[in-house]
């Protein structure tokens, strides 16, 4: 954190701080002797020698035997020494100080230097995951893909019209699989590397509650329930990024309950703030798990095949660019409950009734 | 009825031949271009009834080829787009395009599109009355009826709902909407257009939470069919 600071400002603060512990002991001066405040210089120095940077520190360091030597030792107001002793007393600070300085920025270099290899590994680590999850994740709908057309280039009049046509479908579940999965990828990587750039437009979010619903896939054997709330005004935000984001809980909402499960969507808002639940009654979600499914590429242990495990974690990407919070928690029904915050700007244009 | 000619603007050949295919099974002539050169060569020689343009060309990018079709091609245009970038769909919208659609798109959508195009080449005139399922709108007499029955809207209501409905089954940008319904000056107004779609919505639609013929398309703009 501390490392943000710029150099200059570094050297500005470290300089203040001496300068103004400087003053307070010279205030105290008739109560304390000069080496007294030689060590509670040193200890300010050793202090920013954690913090800053190294040059900034020799700074302080050099600055703070300066003011020890002309306002502390005798004679006073004079950069010259009396006694033999506080010209060792001198040395002694000046050289502890820049030992001190140098001996931390070293320790810190290390630090850093573990705390990337580290990082290093994570990554490599999140490759390998990536690299595995996308391989079964992408190659599967590719075979399903290519051995369907072999099929139907082969067999011929071998197989039945109803065979063909399970084929067919087979075929287009695995491109519509295969497409959804490249969609999530780029967001990921929009996410990740800063270029999702959000659209923020007025947005009816009963409207966009409405279109999610009408896209999530498979709801038959699932309910999806919304009641809409005419007053909730007109929201700043991006619908395109956040009608991702809701068709992602919903349709991961639906693939983890039973067939007959409930999918509750609720929609609040206080002065700028707009608040989304979805819940359906499943069997929840464990606590150990809770704060984990976010993360990128994690998945359920026991949640089976399809699903990237990106589908969340981008969902919270989305909302956190828009400056909000999401957050897993239990449902009244026992089920899993997301709820999202959005801070936005309103309209409440939509309740007047003109024109 | 001669045969509608199709021009396709595509550099990749798997998608010219699945577009060839399903359009000469429709019923369309179709005539094929790998780049935008040829693409332009091609659409002066033949002057086709629909162009069906890829934005991603490998020589010249397809908004230049639709800059320069618009200066003297006055028939429809369709362009073909892989990502859902908003802004590029909307750039070639508010640029000339009819309509758009992005890969992978289905067939039947396909065929919708280049229908409306098509209707739209046709329509130079407007028509008088323009019905869509139970709706019908009289656009010289500015009444509007939902299964026979007159309905109260008010002008700018009105205004919004006929612009859409002349250029039934295209997509019409909010910027373009706010600017012909509200004026110039309004194009950023995007509230207005939501309020007024919202309100449109409880008068024409059987159920406004899941509209038929006001048909929202995301982060772009609004579509009539």
């Amino acid at each position: 954190m501390m490392r943000r600071i710029p150099v200059l400002q570094q050297m500005f603060i470290g300089a203040g701080c001496v300068v103004l512990l400087s003053v307070i002991c010279y205030l105290f001066r008739p109560y304390m002797d000069y080496r007294v405040v030689a060590l509670i210089l040193l200890l300010v120095v050793s202090l920013l020698a954690v913090l800053f940077d190294i040059l900034p520190v020799l700074v302080s360091a050099v600055l703070s035997a300066l003011i020890l030597n002309v306002f502390f030792i005798e004679p006073v107001l004079h950069y010259k020494i009396n006694s033999a002793e506080s010209a060792l007393l001198f040395f002694i600070y000046m050289l502890v100080a820049l030992v001190n300085a140098v001996l931390t920025n070293r320790l810190r270099k290390q630090e850093a230097r573990v705390r990337d290899k580290e990082e290093k590994e994570k990554t490599i680590q999140l490759y390998n995951t990536l690299l595995s999850s996308l391989s079964h994740e992408l190659k599967t709908p590719i075979a399903t893909i290519i051995g369907a057309v072999d099929t139907l280039q082969e067999a011929g009049d071998r197989i039945t019209a109803e065979q063909k046509s399970e084929l067919f479908t087979a075929i287009d579940i695995a491109g519509s699989r295969l497409n959804k999965q490249v969609e999530n990828l780029l967001n990921m990587s929009r996410l990740e590397t800063g270029t999702l750039a959000l659209k923020k437009d007025w947005c009816d979010v009963n409207e966009l509650i409405f279109r999610v619903m009408g896209s999530v896939p498979d709801c038959d054997d699932h309910r999806v329930l919304f009641d809409p709330d005419e007053k909730v005004p007109l929201f700043k935000i991006d619908e395109g990024l956040m009608e991702i984001v809701l068709y992602g809980i919903v349709a991961n909402a639906i693939r983890y309950t039973p067939p007959g499960s409930e999918v509750r969507i609720q929609v609040g808002f206080d002065d700028d703030q707009l608040h989304i639940t979805i819940s359906d009654n499943g069997k929840g979600i464990p606590e150990e798990e809770k704060q984990k499914v976010f993360d990128k590429f994690y998945r359920m242990p026991d949640s089976g095949t399809g699903g990237t495990g990106l589908g969340l974690s981008i969902a919270r990407g989305i909302v956190e660019a828009h400056g909000g919070q999401i957050g897993l928690s239990d449902s009244a029904a026992g089920g899993a409950e997301f709820s999202l915050t959005l801070p936005a700007e309103v309209s409440y244009l939509k309740n007047l009734k003109n024109e | 009825m001669n045969k509608p000619n199709v021009l396709i603007i595509d550099d990749e050949p798997q998608i010219r031949k699945l577009l060839e295919i399903n359009l000469s099974t429709h019923g369309y002539q179709t005539r094929q271009a790998a780049t935008g050169k040829e693409g332009l060569m091609l659409a002066a020689n033949h002057i086709p009834d629909v162009i069906l343009l890829d934005l991603g060309l490998p020589d010249i990018s397809g908004h230049e080829v639709l800059r320069q079709l618009r200066e003297w091609y006055p028939k429809a245009i369709v362009v073909l787009s892989v990502e859902k970038g908003e802004e590029d769909i909307i750039r070639a919208l508010d640029n000339g395009a009819n309509d758009y659609l992005s890969k992978p798109f289905r067939v039947g959508e396909l065929m919708a599109r280049l229908r409306s195009a098509i209707r739209n080449n046709d329509s130079g005139e407007a028509q008088p009355v323009i019905t869509a399922g139970e709706l019908e709108i009289d656009l010289a007499g500015r009444v509007v009826k939902n299964q026979g029955e007159v309905l109260k809207l008010t002008t700018t209501e009105y205004n919004l709902l006929a612009l859409l409905a002349r250029n039934e089954g295209r997509v019409l940008t909010h910027q373009f909407l706010l600017k012909e319904v509200w004026g110039v000056g309004y194009q950023t107004e995007t509230q207005y257009l939501r309020v007024f779609v919202a309100q449109l919505r409880k008068k024409i639609e059987q159920d406004a939470n899941h509209p038929r013929h006001l048909i929202t398309v995301s982060g772009v703009g609004y579509r009539f069919e």
